[in-house]
């Protein structure tokens, strides 16, 4: 089940290594994350200028063809810096459903901005009570001639802020938990009517509450299909959080082990205490079956395999459990200064937090990989 | 769970409960009183407390506590944790209050003691440094005698709410060629003097509560040497005891608990499969909490018996800290979605947050309490000493 990656693919890793290398370090990324903005145009269009931004569309709408895979190499990479800059609400998220369930005249009009660094967009499928259900809709479509008009609120909506548009979820008809009745729509970030409240996330983000009062918006996709599309979606999205979330705690191990050797106490280094080296080996365990799980998801992904979403949810739980398990450990041996705002340890702890947050936590992964069918 | 109560101290006991309620000022009942009050706020109940004579639970009478036996003593922390009161500062009361009366000399009582019940003098506590946490007997900071002043060199750090701090007690090391732990004084530093400066440390959560302490040739008068020079460390020991006793934290970890099941029973419907596990988990720490009680009343009720509880304290911390953590994280979890946000230090900026009010602190108390299993003696030294002291390992 190893990896053998392509010559494309290692060259994509070690050009993303070298930028972050030298243009995101831990100073870079504090003075972007205090920054009036909270994250850097400049650093997106670096990405853009290296071909971040176009690496997994097809060459169809003008993209390098690297698919999931290339943003797993990204991702992995990404995790290991912290990178704020919205990848996966701009890229996976928004790039990848209008790429999957747009028009071709949608494709043309909004991916080559996408991919050219222009446009920042953001999902906004999040409602007070819907918890991590996607088909848990409130927020309203009302057709009105070829278009429709929005009304609802969303919740913690990630890089809303940063934002030019926005894919929003909404009900065209039915009740509120039926799955047929969600569509998805393109929405102006700034159009009259819609409203936000910024806020500061746990890690470092922008994210906000939005809320609609008869916002114009387009049709992106069939009508009643928003749920199918947003469960596709979903699991390429915990493809790409997962290879985060490994990179992150690949990332805290090595830190870790690192401190260990250095840290001297009672006249010796911490790292030669049993009970601190069996966590250390605990550690490295689950950094090389959460390794192993993300590349095996991110695999059957690029393959197209059925029951991918039976797997994606149980990597979510799994590389979940495991991330939160590795930072807890990678605090404590950093005694208080794991605690502290001005070690990277805690920002890491934070970053895994909030990535167990994103599209369902580990619990619910976990019962959702126990419910579906693995015939299916 | 209760302790069997007589009636006199079942009478305390009511007493308590009712000064409490008519009593504990309004305005620190805040989000979270432990990052978002000010100096001046967090004293008002100690004030309240001075004036009625029970700041003090722990001292002898003649010192100014107010005589309690060790079951009133208990039914004061429990009644106070359960109704979510801030207890009166640690480091003052709790810590070098203790130290002076036992180890110091009358004029030092004098000075002292009057001025830490009242509250006019705010402690904190000079023990860790850089390169010495869990091994504390490794301080460096280096006082040399010159004269009738010791000359301070050194620098202290997770030194809580120092920001405030009139005075400090500090470890030293008077004699560097000793063994380590024969080699260390305790002694008390103003902190106006000149040479010592507070630099903050800003935690994951974003509140300032810890600080580092830069001393740098800070003349310190012998007469504030406490005790015997050299005789510290045995001085220390004696202040981590205390700081040890009462960190079960039931009541504490019970208002939390009943506020996880208003966020469950608000946030997730009753047909939502989490729900379940929400519920299933509960009670595993409702449990942890009832089992970690009955080991404190019967560790009191030894006491009261004349029993020495030997190293409880480390189990209590330990158990309590673990606890605590768990019902944190359970909290940040059952608020879904808004425990991506986080207030903004300092709140009087007044930043907007999502969601309903009861998740507003989530995700900073879930930030926070990962320090408790690492300050006060790291959980793992906790557990060295119990695999020492009661195995004998």
């Amino acid at each position: 089940m190893d990896i053998q990656f392509t010559e494309e693919q290692e060259l994509l890793r070690s050009s993303v290594q070298r930028l972050l290398r030298d243009q995101y370090d831990f100073d870079a990324r504090r003075k972007i994350v205090a920054s009036e903005g909270g994250f850097s145009r400049k650093q997106w269009g670096a990405f853009a200028e290296l071909g971040l931004l176009a690496a997994p569309f097809s060459e169809a709408v003008g993209g390098l063809g690297g698919g999931v895979l290339s943003t797993m190499v990204i991702m992995q990479e990404f995790g290991r810096h912290l990178v704020v800059e919205p990848f996966v609400e701009t890229i996976v998220l928004a790039g990848g459903l209008i790429e999957q369930a747009g028009s071709e005249e949608q494709k043309q009009s909004f991916l080559p901005d996408i991919i050219a660094g222009e446009n920042i967009w953001a999902l906004a499928w999040t409602e007070k009570g819907s918890r991590f259900d996607l088909a848990t809709v409130t927020t309203t479509a009302r057709r009105d001639g070829n278009d429709y008009v929005l009304t609802g609120e969303k919740t913690a909506v990630i890089a809303a802020p940063w934002a030019d548009y926005l894919i929003v979820s909404a009900r065209t008809s039915d009740h509120r938990h039926d799955r047929d009745g969600v569509s998805l729509f393109v929405v102006d970030r700034h159009a009259a009517n819609l409203h936000l409240q910024s806020f500061k996330t746990i890690d470092g983000r922008r994210a906000a509450e939005v809320s609609f009062k008869n916002v114009r918006g387009e049709l992106l996709g069939g009508d009643g299909e928003g749920v199918a599309a947003l469960e596709a979606c979903r699991d390429r999205v915990i493809g790409a959080l997962c290879a985060e979330a490994v990179g992150a705690i690949g990332e805290l191990n090595s830190a870790t082990l690192e401190y260990s050797k250095t840290r001297k106490q009672f006249g010796a280094t911490i790292g030669s205490f049993q009970v601190l080296q069996h966590r250390m080996v605990d550690m490295f365990i689950a950094h090389q079956e959460a390794l192993s799980l993300m590349q095996h998801l991110n695999l059957s992904l690029s393959a197209g395999e059925a029951g991918v979403s039976r797997l994606a949810s149980g990597a979510k739980s799994k590389i979940g459990y495991a991330g939160r398990s590795v930072a807890d450990q990678a605090v404590q041996l950093h005694g208080g200064m794991g605690m502290t705002d001005e070690l990277n340890i805690g920002h890491y702890f934070k970053r895994i937090s909030s990535i167990n947050i994103q599209f369902g936590d580990p619990a619910y992964h976990l019962l959702r990989y126990a419910r579906l069918d693995p015939a299916a | 769970m209760e302790l069997a109560l007589s009636p006199e101290d079942a009478a305390f006991r009511d007493e308590v409960r009712a000064f409490i309620a008519g009593n504990y000022p309004a305005e620190m009942r805040v989000p979270n009183p432990e990052t978002d009050l000010s100096k001046e706020q967090m004293l008002l109940w100690h004030r309240i407390l001075h004036k009625k004579g029970w700041i003090a639970p722990l001292w002898p009478k003649e010192y100014g506590g107010p005589g309690w036996s060790i079951t009133r003593r208990f039914v004061f922390e429990q009644e106070t944790t359960r109704a979510g009161t801030m207890p009166p500062l640690a480091f003052s009361v709790t810590m070098v209050g203790p130290v002076i009366y036992t180890f110091g000399n009358e004029a030092q009582k004098k000075k002292f003691l009057p001025r830490i019940l009242s509250g006019d003098d705010w402690w904190c506590q000079g023990y860790s440094e850089p390169g010495s946490g869990s091994d504390l007997a490794t301080v460096r900071t280096k006082a040399v005698r010159d004269g009738d002043h010791y000359i301070v060199n050194g620098y202290k750090t997770w030194t809580t709410l120092a920001q405030h701090a009139d005075w400090i007690f500090c470890l030293v090391r008077t004699d560097p060629t000793a063994k380590p732990q024969s080699g260390i004084s305790f002694l008390l530093i103003d902190m106006k003097s000149p040479g010592v400066t507070v630099r903050p440390i800003i935690t994951i959560d974003g509140s300032h509560e810890v600080n580092d302490v830069f001393l740098e040739n800070v003349r310190v008068p012998v007469e504030n040497l406490i005790g015997e020079e050299n005789k510290g460390w045995s001085y220390a020991k004696f202040l981590l005891g205390n700081e040890r006793t009462s960190m079960a934290g039931i009541g504490r970890s019970t208002r939390y608990i009943e506020r996880l099941k208003r966020i469950v029973k608000a946030e997730i419907p009753e047909d939502d499969p989490a729900h379940l596990e929400f519920v299933r988990d509960i009670a595993r720490v409702e449990l942890d909490v009832l089992a970690l009680e009955a080991t404190e009343l019967r560790v009191v009720a030894q006491m009261a018996r004349g029993i020495d509880p030997g190293p409880a304290a480390s189990l209590f911390k330990i158990r309590g800290t673990e606890i605590f953590q768990n019902i944190t994280e359970l909290t940040h979890r059952a608020i879904g979605n808004y425990g991506l946000a986080i207030r903004e230090h300092p709140v009087s900026a007044n930043h907007f947050m999502p969601g309903p009010d009861y998740g507003h602190t989530a995700s900073e108390k879930y930030l926070n309490s990962r320090k408790l299993s690492i300050y006060g003696g790291s959980n793992e030294i906790q557990r060295n000493i119990i695999a020492k002291a009661v195995l004998g390992l």
